[in-house]
C-alpha cells in the first residue's frame, strides 16, 4: 500500500460514485469504469507492505519481484469488467434507440407514486406487465 | 461514425497497426506461462486489433478478418478449457495440473509445451470471441442508421 | 474422489461450451443442459455423502498445496446447499423447456443457463474469497444476460439497475479483497481464519461490515432490498424463478459462510438480529401491498431472507441449524411458489389478482399446487416452513431475545395474510373469460418441486439432523481449518 495509490483509489471512487447516482447511462457507465478501476488499483496496491511500491520491491535487493498474486486477479478482474461495461453498452444502446434517450426511467412504484399525488386520490395499481409491453 | 470512414490516413495506420497487434497477441499467448502474458492479455489486445479494424473498415472488414462468429469462438474456448482440465486428470495428474513435454524441433531448438497452454487457448479464444460479438452487437451499421433515423 | 469436486464447476462450463458449438439444434442443446445439470446434481449428492461421512470434501487444483493454489471445499454446508440448489436448476430447467418452447425461442439460453450453473456451484464449493468474487460474476452475468431474454423497454429498465447495482456491490467486493490481502498475505479461506485470529479487533471488524454490505446487497438484506422487488418480476417466469430461488440465498450462505469462519463472535450478534428483523418487515410489508403475483412473492423473497439472517444472528448451533434448515426449505418453496405464478399467468395471460379469478374450479392442480406452498411459506403446521420457523423460534426463545420472535411470529401472520390475498384473487371469485392450458411439461415440474417441499417436511427429523452437524461444523472455525490446511 501507498499513500499516493490510495488517494488515487479514493478520487477514483469519489468521482465514481458521483457519476454512478446520475440519470443518463452512459455516465453511469462511465462511473462504473471509473469504480472498478478504484478497486483494482487497490488489488495492485495490495501485494507489498506499507510504503512499498507495487511493483518491484523498494531496494530490488530485500524484494527482487513483486507479488505476482495481485496481478492476476487484478487481470481476471479487469476481463470481467470488461465483459460487463461490453454488456452495459449494448444494454445502453438497446435502451437508447427503443425510447431514443439515454436517461433511465423511473420505476413502476415511483409512477404509481406520483400519479397518485396528481390525481389525489387512490389510483388503481399500474400493472407491470403493462409497463414492460 | 461515417466522417471517420474514408480517411486514408486513418486506415492506412490502422492496417499497419492491427497485423502486428494481432502477432503480438499470439506472442503473449505462447509466452505467458512463465513470463507476463496468457491467454487473457493476449484475448485483449487481439480484440484491440479487431476494434481497430471496425474503426477503420466498419463491420465489412471485420468479417473478412475473422470470418466466424463470434458465438463459435466463445463455444470453442469454453469446451477447450474445461476439457484440458479434464485432460490432465485423465494423465494421472490433479485437475487442471500442468504437465509438460520436451522436445527439440530442429532448426529451432528445444521446445516445451505445457499443457497449461490449451486452459490458456481456451481462454484467449473467449475473451477474442467476447471482444468480436461487442463489435458486431454495438457496431453494427444497421443499428446505427436506426439510432441515427430515431 | 478428487475429480469429482472439480467437474461441479467443469462439466457446466464444458456443456455451456457444447451447446454454442453445436448451433441450432434444440434437442441436442436440451439434451446437453439436461445432463450437465443432472451431472451436477449426482456429484452434489455423492459429495454431500462424503462430506457428511468425512466432515468434508477438499480438491486442491493443479496439485499446489492448500494456502497457495485454489482449493475447493465442500463441507455439509456447502453440500447441503449445492444439492438442493442443482435440484431446483433442474426442475426449473424443465419448465423452462416446456414454456420457452411455445414462447420466442433463445438460442442461447441453455449456455447461459449452464454457465449460471456452474456459477452457483464455484461460488459455494470455492475455498478462497479471489475464486468467490469469479464464481459470483460468472453466475451474475448469466443472471444479466437471463433477464434480458426479452426485451422491451421494462427489460432493459429493470436490468439496468439490477446490473448496476451489482456491479457497485463488485467493485466493493473487490475493495474487500484488496484490503483483506493487504492486511493477512493471503485469500484462503481458511488461511485466513487462522491470520484473523490475531488481527487488530478494529480493522477486523471493519472488513466484517464491509463484507456483510457486499453480500447484504447480493442477499437483499434490510436496507440494501430495494433492487430486488423492481427487477425480478419483469424476467420470464423460469428466470425469475431460479433467481427467487438461488442468488440471493447464493448471497446468504456466503453471509454465513464469511461471519462465521472469519469474523466470529461469542454471542449473539444485535446488529444481525436488528437486519434480520427490518429485513422480514419491510419484506412483507411490502408485498401487502402489491396487486401482481410476481411482485407480492418477490417481496416476500426479502422477507423470507430476514429469517435465515435471525438464524445466522444466534450464532449458536441451533440457531444456525435452523437457518441452514430455512434455506432449505426456502429454496424449494420459493421456486415453487414463482412456477405456480408463472402457470397462473401462463393460462391467464396475466398475474394481476384483480384481473383474474376462478380458477379453482377450472384449474384445480394448480390450487392443489401452491396451498401447501403458500401455507409452507406462511408457517403452518405440518409444512416444511414450520419445521424451519420452529427451530428459530425455539432457539430465540432460550436465548431470551423475546423481541426478535415476536416480530417473526407478526411477520408469518401477516405473510399468511398475503398468501390468503392471493388464493382469493387467483383461485376465488368470478369466472374470468377461458384460457389456454399451460404446456403439460411446466405442471409436470411444479408438481415436482411441490412433491420435493413435502419432501423435506417428511423427512425434517434426518434434515434437521444434518443441519445441525453442518452447524456445529460452522461454528467451530478450527474444523474448517484443519480440513482445509492439515487434510491437504
Amino acid at each position: 500500500m501507498s499513500l499516493a495509490g490510495l488517494l488515487i483509489a479514493a478520487v477514483l471512487f469519489a468521482v465514481g460514485t458521483y457519476l454512478v447516482l446520475q440519470r443518463m447511462l452512459s455516465r453511469v457507465i462511465i462511473g462504473l469504469g471509473l469504480m472498478s478501476h478504484g478497486a483494482n488499483l487497490l488489488i495492485m496496491l495490495s501485494g507489498p507492505g506499507p510504503a512499498q511500491p507495487p511493483v518491484i520491491g523498494a531496494d530490488g535487493g530485500g524484494l527482487p519481484v513483486a507479488d505476482p498474486l495481485p496481478q492476476a486477479m487484478v487481470l481476471t478482474a479487469i476481463v470481467i469488467t470488461f465483459g460487463i461495461t461490453a454488456f452495459l453498452l449494448a444494454l445502453a444502446l438497446r435502451s437508447y434507440v427503443l425510447t431514443g434517450s439515454d436517461a433511465v426511467e423511473d420505476d413502476i412504484e415511483d409512477r404509481r407514486i406520483s400519479r397518485a399525488k396528481h390525481t389525489a386520490e387512490v389510483t388503481p395499481p399500474l400493472e407491470v406487465h403493462e409497463v414492460a409491453e | 461514425m461515417s466522417s471517420l470512414r474514408g480517411s486514408a490516413i486513418l486506415e492506412a495506420g490502422v492496417i499497419t497497426v492491427s497485423g502486428p497487434l494481432l502477432v503480438f497477441s499470439v506472442y503473449l499467448l505462447f509466452a505467458g506461462h512463465n513470463q507476463p502474458g496468457g491467454g487473457f492479455a493476449g484475448g485483449l489486445v487481439a480484440g484491440i486489433a479487431l476494434l481497430l479494424a471496425w474503426v477503420a473498415g466498419g463491420m465489412e472488414t471485420v468479417r473478412r478478418v475473422v470470418p466466424i462468429r463470434a458465438g463459435v469462438l466463445l463455444g470453442f474456448g469454453l469446451t477447450l478449457a474445461a476439457i484440458s482440465g479434464f485432460a490432465s486428470m485423465f494423465a494421472g495428474l490433479g485437475f487442471l495440473e500442468s504437465g509438460y513435454l520436451e522436445f527439440s524441433v530442429p532448426g529451432v531448438g528445444k521446445v516445451k509445451v505445457v499443457s497449461a497452454l490449451a486452459f490458456d487457448m481456451g481462454v484467449y479464444l473467449v475473451i477474442v470471441g467476447m471482444a468480436l460479438g461487442l463489435v458486431r452487437v454495438l457496431g453494427e451499421d444497421e443499428t446505427l442508421d436506426a439510432e441515427a433515423a430515431s | 474422489m478428487t475429480w469429482l469436486l472439480p467437474s461441479v464447476v467443469a462439466v457446466p462450463v464444458l456443456g455451456a461450451g457444447l451447446t454454442v458449438l453445436i448451433g441450432r439444434r434444440l434437442r441436442l442443446q436440451r439434451a446437453i443442459a439436461l445432463s450437465g445439470v443432472a451431472f451436477v446434481l449426482v456429484a452434489a449428492v455423492l459429495l454431500l455423502i462424503e462430506a457428511d461421512s468425512n466432515g468434508a470434501a477438499v480438491a486442491q487444483l493443479g496439485g499446489w498445496p492448500a494456502p497457495f493454489g485454489i482449493t475447493l471445499v465442500a463441507d455439509r454446508f456447502a453440500g447441503i446447499v449445492l444439492t438442493v440448489s442443482t435440484a431446483m436448476l433442474i426442475a426449473v430447467l424443465v419448465y423452462a423447456m416446456a414454456q420457452l418452447g411455445r414462447d420466442a425461442l433463445d438460442w442461447w439460453f441453455h449456455t447461459k443457463y449452464l454457465i449460471l450453473t456452474a456459477g452457483v456451484a464455484l461460488s459455494l464449493v470455492t475455498g478462497d474469497l479471489f475464486n468467490l468474487f469469479v464464481g459470483f460474476e460468472m453466475m451474475l452475468i448469466a443472471s444479466y444476460v437471463l433477464l434480458t431474454v426479452k426485451t422491451g423497454p421494462g427489460e432493459v429498465r429493470a436490468t439496468m439497475s439490477y446490473v448496476v447495482i451489482n456491479l457497485v456491490a463488485s467493485a466493493l467486493f473487490l475493495v474487500v479483497i484488496a484490503f483483506t490481502y493487504t492486511v493477512a498475505g493471503t485469500l484462503n479461506l481458511a488461511d485466513l481464519a487462522v491470520a484473523f485470529q490475531t488481527l487488530d479487533p478494529a480493522v477486523r471488524s471493519a472488513l466484517g461490515l464491509l463484507t456483510l454490505v457486499v453480500f447484504g446487497i447480493k442477499a437483499a438484506i434490510f436496507p440494501l432490498f430495494m433492487w430486488l422487488p423492481d427487477s425480478y418480476p419483469t424476467a420470464p417466469t423460469p428466470v425469475t424463478a431460479i433467481f427467487a430461488g438461488l442468488l440471493t440465498k447464493v448471497g446468504v450462505f456466503v453471509i454465513i459462510r464469511t461471519q462465521t469462519l472469519l469474523f466470529s463472535q461469542d454471542e449473539p450478534s444485535t446488529l444481525l438480529l436488528f437486519i434480520a428483523g427490518a429485513t422480514m418487515t419491510v419484506g412483507v410489508l411490502g408485498a401487502i401491498a402489491q396487486n401482481d403475483i410476481k411482485r407480492i412473492l418477490s417481496f416476500h423473497i426479502v422477507s423470507q431472507i430476514g429469517y435465515m439472517v435471525m438464524g445466522l444472528g444466534f450464532l449458536t448451533v441451533a440457531g444456525l441449524a435452523a437457518a441452514i434448515l430455512y434455506i432449505t426449505h426456502h429454496i424449494v418453496v420459493k421456486t415453487g411458489l414463482f412456477l405456480v405464478g408463472g402457470l397462473v399467468e401462463a393460462e391467464e395471460g396475466t398475474g394481476a389478482l384483480d384481473r383474474i379469478g376462478g380458477l379453482l374450479h377450472r384449474r384445480p392442480i394448480i390450487a392443489v399446487m401452491f396451498l401447501p406452498l403458500a401455507l409452507s411459506l406462511a408457517g403452518i403446521p405440518p409444512f416444511s416452513g414450520f419445521v424451519a420457523k420452529l427451530a428459530l423460534l425455539q432457539e430465540g426463545l432460550a436465548l431470551d431475545r423475546g423481541i426478535i420472535v415476536a416480530v417473526s411470529l407478526a411477520v408469518s401472520l401477516l405473510t399468511l395474510f398475503s398468501m390468503t390475498k392471493i388464493w382469493g384473487g387467483v383461485f376465488w371469485g368470478e369466472t374470468t373469460e377461458p384460457s389456454v392450458p399451460a404446456a403439460r411439461g411446466m405442471t409436470v415440474a411444479t408438481g415436482s418441486v411441490v412433491a420435493l417441499s413435502l419432501g423435506v417436511a417428511l423427512f425434517a427429523g434426518p434434515l434437521a439432523d444434518l443441519a445441525t452437524r453442518a452447524a456445529a461444523d460452522l461454528v467451530d472455525p478450527a474444523v474448517y481449518t484443519g480440513l482445509v490446511l492439515g487434510g491437504g
